[in-house]
């Protein structure tokens, strides 16, 4: 065993600072792909077929991308077509397009879990089809995907620690930095380790009670 | 039927309505003229195209051939000036539709709104009525379905009768010229039965005009004006109720009510 307490406690400021850059990448991803997936959800169920295979194949190329592959190709593949992007755009977009998808098709089943009687009713007091998607079924499609969204954040908040690989200091990278100053693996990973695990447990914990709440209907 | 009046006359007007689903033909050249404040029963086997044809009125689901007329205003097909036909606007579509209320077997309230709240969705956001107007329409409509009281509840907390029952309001809320109800007794616990019907019952007297699939063959003898027989995606026989139930013309219509009796007393005793 290599665990020195004084490393880990030196450790602590320095993987602070990761952390609070990994918190606020994963909090503004989890923002915008919330947005991305209600729009691409609704999308995706459209009559209308540029939208509906535009998000159809939006979603299958980000899923089916290796999350590091797409950082990569914006980071260091872009400059060679002449686009130059800071890190943190870089990340952002990574992390908000495959949030978007994963919450796109989240939302997509949420929508068609709802019983069809809602939107017929609906559509049947004169209510036009977008009014009818706005008040009527998102609103309950949207409670009904809370819980699989909370799951879809905490892998996102895993997932950002893939950024340490275009150069942003974020927890992982942090750790990394510690380890070659002090020359010590083990105490600073553990720390990195102990962060994320804090990080993630309100949304296992919110996970849980959603899971709780809208289990009911 | 005689022709006396105008179609701009009469609330509905199903002219030669044609329907299929793939090579399923369902509708085949129904023709139907309601009058104003006529109650219209129509009965008939499963599948028979009872509710497609309900849907076919507010063009929920498109029709292939023919024409259905509300206040005398086509409603679904209009007429481009190549000659043939096209769906019309959504926007023109859904104006129609207001003029139209429908009550499903299922209710299909939405749970996530209070009673009051589901009451008066439409009226706001579809007729652009204040908030505080729509609240006392849907007051009004409340009491009179007898549910004063319950605009906070919200639909999973009330009985199968009561939420039939906020449906009902809620269609009204609109002030249509026609309801139309889908067999809306049929999910219902039999003691809820009664209470929904006496509602139906209340507003056929006032005049509302209704067109009314309904199994509770009590029902349509007493309180309906015509009774429709269907089968097969045709009206096989139409008429006078007490007529109708007590000396059918038809075989079908014959063979359909001897199998009802036949299926037991629980029509007997509705309403
Ligand atoms: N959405 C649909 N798609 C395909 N077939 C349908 C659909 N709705 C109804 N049908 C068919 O149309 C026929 C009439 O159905 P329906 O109008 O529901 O009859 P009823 O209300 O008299 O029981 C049935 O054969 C049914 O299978
Ligand atoms: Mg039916």
């Amino acid at each position: 065993m290599d665990f020195q307490f004084d490393i880990f406690i030196a450790a602590i400021p320095s993987l602070l600072r990761g952390a609070v850059v990994t918190a606020g990448l994963a909090l503004v991803s989890i923002c915008f792909g919330a947005v991305i997936g209600i729009i691409g959800g609704v999308c995706r169920i459209s009559r209308n077929p540029v939208l509906r295979y535009g998000a159809l194949v939006y979603v299958t190329i980000m899923r089916g991308v290796p999350l590091l592959v797409t950082l990569m190709f914006l980071y260091y593949g872009l400059p060679s077509a002449g686009i130059l992007l800071e890190p943190f755009t870089v990340a952002i977009i990574a992390l908000s397009a495959v949030n978007g998808a994963y919450v796109t098709e989240i939302v997509r089943a949420g929508i068609q879990s709802i019983d069809p009687g809602q939107m017929r009713a609906a559509r049947s007091l004169g209510m036009s089809y977008s009014q009818a998607m706005r008040r009527i079924i998102l609103p309950q499609a949207i409670r009904r995907v809370l819980p699989p969204i909370t799951n879809e954040s905490l892998t996102l908040v895993k997932n950002t620690a893939l950024v340490s690989t275009i150069t942003i200091s974020d927890l992982l990278r942090s750790g990394l930095e510690v380890m070659t100053w002090k020359a010590n693996t083990f105490s600073p990973f553990a720390g990195v380790a102990l962060i994320y695990l804090l990080m993630t447990l309100p949304l296992v914990w919110l996970n849980s009670v959603l899971e709780k709440r809208y289990r009911m209907r | 039927m005689t022709e006396t009046t105008t179609a701009a006359d009469r609330p509905v007007v199903i002219r030669r309505l044609w329907k299929s689903y793939g090579s399923n033909e369902v509708l085949k050249g129904i023709s139907l003229s309601v009058e104003r404040g006529e109650v219209v029963a129509i009965i008939g086997p499963s599948g028979s195209g009872k509710s497609t044809l309900l849907q076919c009125i507010n063009f929920m689901e498109p029709f292939d051939d023919g024409e259905v007329l509300i206040d005398g205003r086509p409603i679904g097909l209009i007429q481009t000036s190549g000659g043939t036909r096209t769906r019309m606007p959504e926007k023109d579509l859904n104006t129609l539709r207001r003029e139209i209320g429908i009550v499903f077997q299922q209710y299909n309230l939405f749970p996530h709104l209070t009673v009051l709240a589901n009451i008066i969705e439409a009226p706001v956001h579809v007729l652009g009525l204040p908030r505080a107007e729509a609240i006392e329409r849907a007051r009004f409509q409340l009491k009179k379905v007898g549910l004063h009281g319950k605009e906070d509840a919200y639909p999973g907390e009330l009985s199968g009768g009561q939420q039939q029952r906020v449906a009902i309001a809620r269609a009204l809320a609109m002030q249509p010229k026609v309801m139309l109800f889908d067999e809306v007794t049929s999910a219902l616990d039999p003691e809820l039965v009664g209470e929904v019907l006496a509602t139906m019952r209340t507003l056929a007297e006032e005049g509302m005009t209704m067109i009314v699939v309904t199994h509770e063959m009590a029902f349509a003898r007493d309180v309906a004006d015509r009774v429709i027989f269907m089968d097969g995606g045709m009206i096989v026989e139409a008429g006078d109720p007490k007529e109708f139930f007590s000396n059918p013309q038809h075989e079908r219509s014959k063979a359909f009510l001897k199998r009802l009796l036949s299926n037991g007393e629980d029509t007997k005793d509705a309403a």
